[in-house]
Order: structure tokens, then C-alpha cells, then sequence
């Protein structure tokens, strides 16, 4: 049955000049850096308040970049409808992150600013993102911060009542400010307390336990959706001038990652058929500082805040013997000596030691490992050492509390005092789930997949290459290259969603101010939702031979183990091979109990996976193509002689943005130059 | 080890429901309790019945979405986690384990052990903001200073995750830990003063609305939170409440 939930109806729609679907242009403005969004700003086209009043905007995803775009379309007047597939907003995934959020504010007076933060970002991306988007990312980046305390998002301070900054990976300065170790939690709820306000005016309607299954295009533009509600199993259909997608990354693709269950590509999947570029996808970030796998029954792994790595220092033993004495439990990490340890971030980076960016630090553990140091069961797992910071602390404590000769005994409990006050929370999580005291016994970490960077591709006003189809935060390719820098994803989030494409939306909707409201009732719509009745029909008429986490882990080991941490050329024929044929597997065998018109999380999940199983092609082919090696990206016959990455500027300097033309496999590279007329490129170097 | 289970069971929201016993062999104990019930599912998925549906999303702790009744107790015997924190070394070889949804008329179940907690939103819905636009330009962050102390109370009554688990604990299924929860963290800080009058009203109204019981200060939402939300939110509402009904 057809439900129609538009606001009011149309018989014939006043149709405006139909686009054409656009070249990679990046529409980045002309002029000097600093002034490019000052000046965009004042020429674009806007919207008056009465005519907002008439345009209906879709927001997909609920998190930080899909909430704080919801919250503030709506503050500017557009009637917006959210949708999330979770049983409230306020659940999405930017809630996990919980190290910080990046800002130039420079209140440390370390000598931060807008540039710098501009800089680290741009290399900290491996010289593969634009110059201007990264710069309006730094300049917008304040804005955050005076936007979130005025909501009272309650961030860490001093005993001045001032804010409290702390410092990541792969810079030199103190700007990440954090709310302990919830940062995303707060500001999530601080943009969800933003959507409540405009619910309760009426200007959102907030739609949730429903999933997008399609994009669709009238003329050629995005101008709504196909959702199922999770409950009922109804198939509707949503209309409205503008498609906003902020449905995050694509790291569950690899099964085990520090994503949330629900995690997926299927809305930014959908609009890659219907004609939106996917740039770059194989640019995906592997984060250090995980708790290692410890078996079979793994569901997912959890993140240790990468802030543990400004006082943890990170090792394996130096001699092989004594790694392997660990791993069969006949020695404990203790009672190695110092000098028979080995600091390997320190040894090869001193310049950052162990705050090198997170692609160095992951790749520096898992060469270890495979070289045979590691020291868990499985050979997988690094040290992330406490004690010479709690000593550190506990000296420095016993002082200023008056205490000159105090014993060893006494200055590590004041330690593990000051480390507790820092990371509490951290410790007790790692405990809850190792069963290991972290205080007593060096924690255990490994990397694992945390973040893409790839994504839609979008343009300077974080349009897709569909006309009025928008992608903000991860669900775009746009602001960290081939490499994020930590605490950079809540910072892109909020930009987006706060400060720019409330804006730049407005370009493109000043052309629909006479449009009128967009029927439901075409032959667009009746297409569409055909198309998922037929698939969702498909699926459920499977042969019944194996669950659909069956095929999610078998997706997960491929990519885990040809399009991982390091990449060959070998191995990426053999995953695209691979992922082709269980695709083909899935679609005759899945099993999935129950029915459609109901609750039913194995067609949820289902459905999911089966995009999941067409991009890991797609991303196979992306990781072939590029034959360099740059930030989260390595390719293995690409690398120094010290195994450092090689990049190659001269061919690959480029975003790669594929576009669909049916398989996977037959989908059309489109290149974007990439550049530089600011930063001159250079190898990137931590030591 | 092996396990008994009573789960209850329940196809939607206008069907009854029953508990239904499971047995289920091979559980390790360094799973997590969800990974036991991902488990049990496979089985039930090979022998062609329909799964358990339960909610859960992050399973690190974070996200309140899972939300799972365990032999009478809100997110299990072990204190300060949710279920997906929850791990099998917290059981033993032969236990039975009673697993049941959140129990409260403001929380139907809409499945098996998923719950309908749209009622909190709407509680957040009816107050909990400052009534600031994300789209000016507010002053400068650091322009007023914020007492170390009162800012960390304020942000450790922001740590509610929104599971509902203080609801369950509840005798009188009372949401009154919920919403002091936010009318506290707003009620801190200087920038929630301007509207914490009319916002304590509006959010106990609401939460009245919803059909959540009294507080009657037994404290078993303290015990039951996650993430340790204090009673002392609540003397701050009923205060808040107090002072903002006389003021008029």
C-alpha cells in the first residue's frame, strides 16, 4: 500500500530547468585561502525567511553532522524531516567518540592557529584533500566550541573556570578541547537538544527506527526518499527539495571494527547508484589503540581513546624469546628489564614519539607483530604502558604536597591517583572487558578499523554529483585525505552540520522557491518504491542456507586480510574475485527467518550487508588502482626502504571518484585534480 | 559452559507474550553477554526459527540502546555497565538466566525484548535545551568563567545515556532520575540559569504525561544507573520545582 507523507499535495509540480549531472568541479572559490569562504558566503544565493517557509529538506542520519544540519535548517525556517534508523537520535555513533573535539583557538597560547591547524590536517592527510575545504574546516573550527558552550555542552575546565585543552596525535600543540573521555556524547546531546527544540516547534519531524532505501530523483535531482519503518515494515515514501545524508562511515564493511552494530553504507549506497560519485574509498582508518580480538565470537572492538598516548608509552619486548615466553604465559610483561624492551615509536619517530598520527602508529604495531614481538595469544597485540607515567605523576604529586622523600611505594599510589583522575573511565572499560588490572599490568591494544575517509564525493558546497543531494561528516570524502588526525571527525561533523551546508543549501534551494511541494504521486516514486518491495522480496526468498553474519564475517576476513593494514596488488585481484563470488553466494543462499511486514533484524541487517558486499569490490579495485602508498592507504610495493609510505605526487595526486555503471567492477573512474597553491608538498615525516 | 535460558518472547506489540526456555552449550566466558544471546540467535536462525530481538547498537557502553532485565536486575548483576559490558565470567557453568524487557507502562515492548522508550525524547523535547540558535554567533567560550566544581557536577549529570534502566529498577517505573539528569546539567551552568525555571516545569509535566510513577526516594535508580547518575539530581529537580512553582 502506498502511504503519502508529504505535507500537501500538487497535481503538477512547476518544474524548473532540468541540470545536468554535474563534472567534477570542485567549485572551490577563487581568491586567497583565507578569504575563499568569506567571499563564497557573500555571493551565494540565499533564501528569503517566507520562502524557507514552503522548501521541505530531508535529513538522513542523526549524529553529529545529520543533528546539527537538522537543528539549524530548521532554525532558518526549511521544514525538515529526520530519519534514523535508531530508536532515538540522540544514539548514533558520534556518541562514541570520546577523546575531543579540535579547535584553533589557541586559548593555551602554544602559538595555534587557524593556519596551523589548516596544516597539520592537510599533512596529516598525506597532501590529499583540498586545500580549501581544510582551510574553512580550521577557520569555522572556533565557532564550534563558542556554539557548543552556549548549549551547555559541559567540557572539561580549570580550576580558573576556563576550558581545558589536551593534545593528540601528529601536532605540536595543545587544542583538543574533551568532556573526560565523552566528548562526542556531549556534543551529540548538545545538537540533539537542538533538534528537540525545533521538534517542539514543529519545524523537525523526527522519524525514527526508519531506514532509507532509496534516493529519488525527479528530473534528474534529489527529491526524496524510500524508508521502511523498522517497526511496522511499511514501505513509504518521503518528498523534499533537498537530500541532506549524514549516515557516517563505511568501516563495518570489515565485520569487526569499533563501529556500532547498526553502522552502515546503505543511504550513501543508494545514492551512489542513482549517480553520486564514491571518492576515494579505500582510504580507511585503522585506529592503535584497540583492544585486541579474542576470538571467533567477536561481535565488535572497542576503541581506547587515542588521548592514552599522551602518557602511555608503547612496546614490545626486544627479544624475540621473550615474546614468545609471553604468549605461552611463561613470563609477564613486568618482569622484562627496561632495557630489554623496545619503545619502537620512540626509537623510530623521536621527533613524536608516541603521538605520531594513527596510520604511522598502526602500521609500526603490526610490523612488530609480524615480525613476530606480539605479545597475546593470537601474536597480535602491542603494550601500551602506564607505569612511567603514574611514577612521573606520583613524583611530581609528592612534591607539591610536600613530601621530599617520599618511598616508591607511596609515589605510585599518588600516581595512580593523578592517571585515574585522567583516564578512570578508560581503565575501567579495559578492565570490565580483559579481566586485567591496567594499573598493575601494561594494557593490551591492536589496530583496527575506526574511520573512513573516503565517501561521497561532494563539491565546495557538500552537493554529490546529484543535484541537491547533500553528504556531510563521514558520509563525505571531503576534509582528511587519505588519514584523519584524532579529534578531527567531531570537528568536521559539527562544521558541516553547524556552519556550512546550512548555508551553502541555501544556494541551491533559492532556485526552488516557486517549486512548490513535491508530489509523491509520480512515476519516480512509484519506480523506486517498486525497486525495494522486489528487493526486500528477494531477499526474503533466499534459499535458506546460511545467516546473514555468516556472509558479513566471510566480507569481514577478506577485507581485513587483502584490503587492511597493508595492500598488494595480488591480494586485491584476489578480494575482488573473492567478494564478487560470495555475493553471488548471498543472493541464492541467505537465510533470513520471519517476515517483512514487521519488526525483523535479520532483514534489517540483510539488506545492509548486501551494499556492503558490492562496495567491498569497489574498494578493492580503488586500492588497486592507486599505485602509491599515502596515509591510511599501504601499499606494500610502495615503500621506502625504511617501510615508510611512498606517495606519488606526479600520478596520484588526485581523488579518485568512481562512478556506478552497474557491477562494481564496471564503475568509471573520474579524477579530481587536487590543488595546491598554499602548502608546498612534502613527504611526510614524524621523526 | 552451559546455560538455561528463560527469555521472554513476545511477536508485537498486540500479541501477548510468554517465556520460553532455551538451553545453550559452548559459552565462553570471555564473551559478552549480547555475543552469548548472538549466539543462541545463530542456532535458532540454523533450525529456521525466528531470532530474539533485542536492542543494542554501540555495544561499548555508550549509545543506551540495549536495555535487558537479567534475573530481575537492569543490565545484569555486575554494577555501573550496560548489558553489552556485561561478560560471561559474570556466570557460571548450569546457571539458569531470566532475561526480560523493561517493565514499565510508559515503555511498551514493541518485540521480543525491545521496548518503546520514545517517551524520554519526548520528556527532552519539552525543555531539555538552551534556547540558543546553532546558526548565530554567540560570545566567545571562555567569556564566562565556569567554577571547576559546579562545571563537573553539571557534566556528571550529563552523562545519562538514556537507557531507561533507572525506569526498570523502579517499583513505581519513575522517571525521575532521567529528568533531573538534564534539568541538573542545564540548572549548573550559568547559560541554563535564564530558563531553568520554566524548563523544570515543562519537563515534569511532560514526563507526568508519559504515565511514569512517583519518586518515592528508595534509591534503586542510583544503584541500577550505568553510568552512576546520583539521587542528589533529583533533590536538585525537586528543588528547581519548588522554587520555579512559588516564583510563579
Amino acid at each position: 500500500m502506498k502511504k503519502i507523507v508529504s505535507e500537501t499535495e500538487v497535481k503538477s509540480p512547476v518544474k524548473t530547468k532540468t541540470p545536468k549531472i554535474k563534472e567534477l568541479v570542485s567549485n572551490v572559490p577563487s581568491g586567497p585561502l583565507k578569504d575563499k569562504w568569506t567571499k563564497h558566503k557573500d555571493e551565494i544565493d540565499l533564501v528569503n525567511p517566507a520562502n524557507k517557509r514552503n522548501i521541505d529538506v530531508i535529513v538522513i542520519g542523526t549524529g553529529l553532522a545529520g543533528g546539527s544540519s537538522a537543528a539549524t535548517l530548521a532554525e532558518l525556517g526549511y521544514n525538515v524531516k529526520t530519519f534514523c534508523y535508531q530508536d532515538s537520535p540522540r544514539r548514533a555513533h558520534s556518541i562514541a567518540a570520546q577523546g575531543g573535539v579540535n579547535a584553533a583557538k589557541n586559548y593555551q597560547g602554544d602559538g595555534d592557529s587557524v593556519y596551523r591547524l589548516f596544516y597539520d590536517t592537510i599533512k596529516g592527510g598525506d597532501y590529499r584533500s583540498r586545500e580549501g575545504n581544510v582551510y574553512r574546516l580550521a577557520e569555522v573550527s572556533t565557532n564550534i566550541i563558542d556554539q557548543c558552550v552556549a548549549q551547555g555542552v559541559p567540557f572539561a575546565r580549570e580550576y580558573g573556570g576556563l576550558l581545558d585543552n589536551r593534545s593528540f596525535g601528529g601536532v605540536l600543540v595543545s587544542r583538543t578541547f574533551y568532556a573526560k573521555g565523552q566528548t562526542g556524547q556531549q556534543l551529540l546531546l548538545g545538537a540533539y537538544a537542538a533538534m528537540n527544540r525545533q521538534i517542539q516547534r514543529g519545524k523537525i519531524r523526527s522519524y525514527t527506527r526508519h531506514e532509507m532505501l532509496d534516493l529519488v530523483l525527479v528530473d534528474g535531482k534529489a527529491r526524496g526518499i524510500i524508508a521502511r519503518n523498522l517497526v511496522t515494515g511499511e514501505i513509504e515514501r518521503h518528498s523534499a527539495h533537498a537530500v541532506v545524508l549524514g549516515t557516517g562511515g563505511y568501516g563495518n564493511l570489515f565485520f569487526l571494527s569499533t563501529y556500532c552494530m547498526g553502522a552502515n553504507v546503505t543511504a550513501a549506497w543508494k545514492a551512489h547508484k542513482r549517480g553520486a560519485f564514491f571518492a576515494n574509498p579505500c582510504y580507511t582508518q585503522i585506529h592503535p589503540t584497540c583492544i585486541p580480538v579474542s576470538g571467533d565470537h567477536q561481535s565488535k572492538l572497542t576503541l581506547m581513546s587515542e588521548s592514552l598516548r599522551n602518557d602511555g608509552r608503547i612496546w614490545v619486548p626486544g627479544k624475540k624469546e621473550d615474546a614468545i615466553a609471553i604468549r605461552e604465559g611463561r613470563l609477564k610483561p613486568t618482569e622484562i628489564p627496561e632495557e630489554d624492551r623496545d619503545y619502537y615509536l620512540e626509537r623510530r619517530y623521536p621527533a613524536f614519539g608516541n603521538l605520531v598520527p594513527r596510520d604511522v602508529a598502526s602500521r609500526a604495531a603490526k610490523e612488530r607483530c609480524d615480525a613476530g614481538y606480539g605479545v597475546n595469544k593470537t601474536g597480535e597485540a602491542v603494550y601500551l604502558d602506564f607505569d612511567a607515567a603514574i611514577m612521573r605523576y606520583g613524583r611530581e604529586k609528592a612534591l607539591t604536597s610536600g613530601m621530599k622523600d617520599a618511598d616508591d611505594l607511596t609515589i605510585r599510589k599518588l600516581g595512580e591517583k593523578v592517571v585515574e583522575a585522567k583516564y578512570g573511565n578508560l581503565f575501567q572499560m579495559y578492565e570490565k572487558i580483559v579481566d586485567q588490572n591496567p594499573y598493575k599490568t601494561p594494557m593490551m591494544i591492536y589496530p583496527a578499523v575506526h574511520y573512513t575517509m573516503g565517501g561521497l564525493w561532494v563539491d565546495y558546497n557538500l552537493m554529490t554529483s546529484i543535484p541537491g543531494c547533500y553528504a556531510a561528516g563521514e558520509a563525505n570524502f571531503s576534509d582528511h585525505g587519505a588519514n584523519r588526525l584524532g579529534a578531527s571527525a567531531l570537528m568536521q561533523g559539527l562544521a558541516d552540520g553547524y556552519f556550512v551546508l546550512p548555508y551553502t543549501i541555501g544556494d541551491y534551494l533559492s532556485d526552488d522557491i516557486r517549486t512548490g511541494p513535491i508530489s509523491t504521486e509520480s512515476k519516480e516514486f512509484d519506480d523506486a518504491e517498486k525497486g525495494v518491495r522486489e528487493r526486500i522480496q528477494k531477499l526474503m526468498s533466499g534459499r535458506g542456507i546460511h545467516s546473514v553474519d555468516y556472509y558479513h564475517k566471510k566480507l569481514g576476513k577478506i577485507m581485513w586480510n587483502k584490503c587492511g593494514m597493508a595492500r598488494n596488488e595480488n591480494g586485491l585481484l584476489e578480494a575482488m574475485k573473492e567478494i564478487s563470488e560470495l555475493r553471488q553466494d548471498f543472493w541464492e543462499n541467505v537465510k533470513i527467518p520471519g517476515n517483512a511486514d514487521g519488526k525483523n533484524q535479520e532483514l534489517e541487517k540483510a539488506g545492509r550487508v548486501a551494499d556492503f558486499l558490492e562496495l567491498g569490490e569497489l574498494f578493492a579495485m580503488d586500492a588497486l588502482h592507486r599505485n602509491e602508498s599515502c596515509g591510511g592507504h599501504f601499499r606494500e610495493e610502495y615503500q621506502t626502504p625504511e617501510g615508510e609510505a611512498l606517495r606519488d605526487d606526479e600520478n596520484f595526486k588526485y581523488v579518485a571518484a568512481w562512478e556506478h555503471k552497474g557491477k562494481p567492477s564496471d564503475s568509471k573512474l573520474h579524477k579530481e585534480d587536487l590543488i595546491y597553491e598554499n602548502i608546498e608538498l612534502k613527504t611526510r615525516s614524524y621523526k | 559452559m552451559k546455560l538455561y535460558l528463560k527469555i521472554w518472547r513476545q511477536p508485537n506489540a498486540d500479541t501477548r507474550g510468554s517465556m520460553v526456555d532455551y538451553t545453550l552449550d559452548g559459552v565462553e566466558s570471555d564473551m559478552s553477554f549480547l555475543e552469548m544471546l548472538d549466539i543462541l540467535n545463530e542456532e535458532l536462525i540454523s533450525k529456521g526459527e525466528e531470532p530474539v530481538e533485542f536492542d543494542h547498537d554501540c555495544r561499548e557502553g555508550i549509545c543506551g540502546t540495549c536495555s535487558l532485565m537479567i534475573n530481575g536486575q537492569p543490565h545484569g548483576p555486575d554494577s555501573r555497565i550496560t548489558v553489552c559490558q556485561l561478560h560471561m565470567r559474570s556466570f557460571n557453568d548450569g546457571d539458569e538466566i531470566v532475561i526480560e524487557p523493561w517493565r514499565a507502562a510508559a515503555f511498551p515492548v514493541i518485540k521480543d525484548l525491545i521496548v518503546d522508550r520514545s517517551a524520554f525524547d519526548r520528556i527532552q523535547q519539552a525543555g531539555g535545551y538552551i534556547s540558543v540558535n546553532t546558526s548565530g554567533r554567540p560570545v566567545d567560550a571562555n567569556a564566562i568563567p565556569i567554577q571547576k566544581e559546579k562545571a563537573d557536577k553539571s557534566f556528571n549529570a550529563a552523562t545519562c545515556i538514556g537507557c531507561g534502566a533507572c525506569v526498570a529498577a523502579c517499583k513505581n517505573a519513575s522517571a525521575m532520575l532521567f529528568t533531573s539528569a538534564k534539568v541538573s546539567q542545564f540548572a549548573l551552568l550559568p547559560q541554563g540559569r535564564v530558563e531553568a525555571a520554566e524548563r523544570v516545569q515543562n519537563m515534569v509535566r511532560q514526563m507526568d504525561l508519559e504515565g511514569f510513577g512517583n519518586c518515592t526516594n528508595t534509591g534503586a535508580c542510583e544503584v541500577e544507573c550505568p553510568k552512576g547518575i546520583s539521587l542528589e539530581n533529583i533533590a536538585r529537580m525537586n528543588r528547581e520545582y519548588l522554587f520555579s512553582s512559588v516564583k510563579g
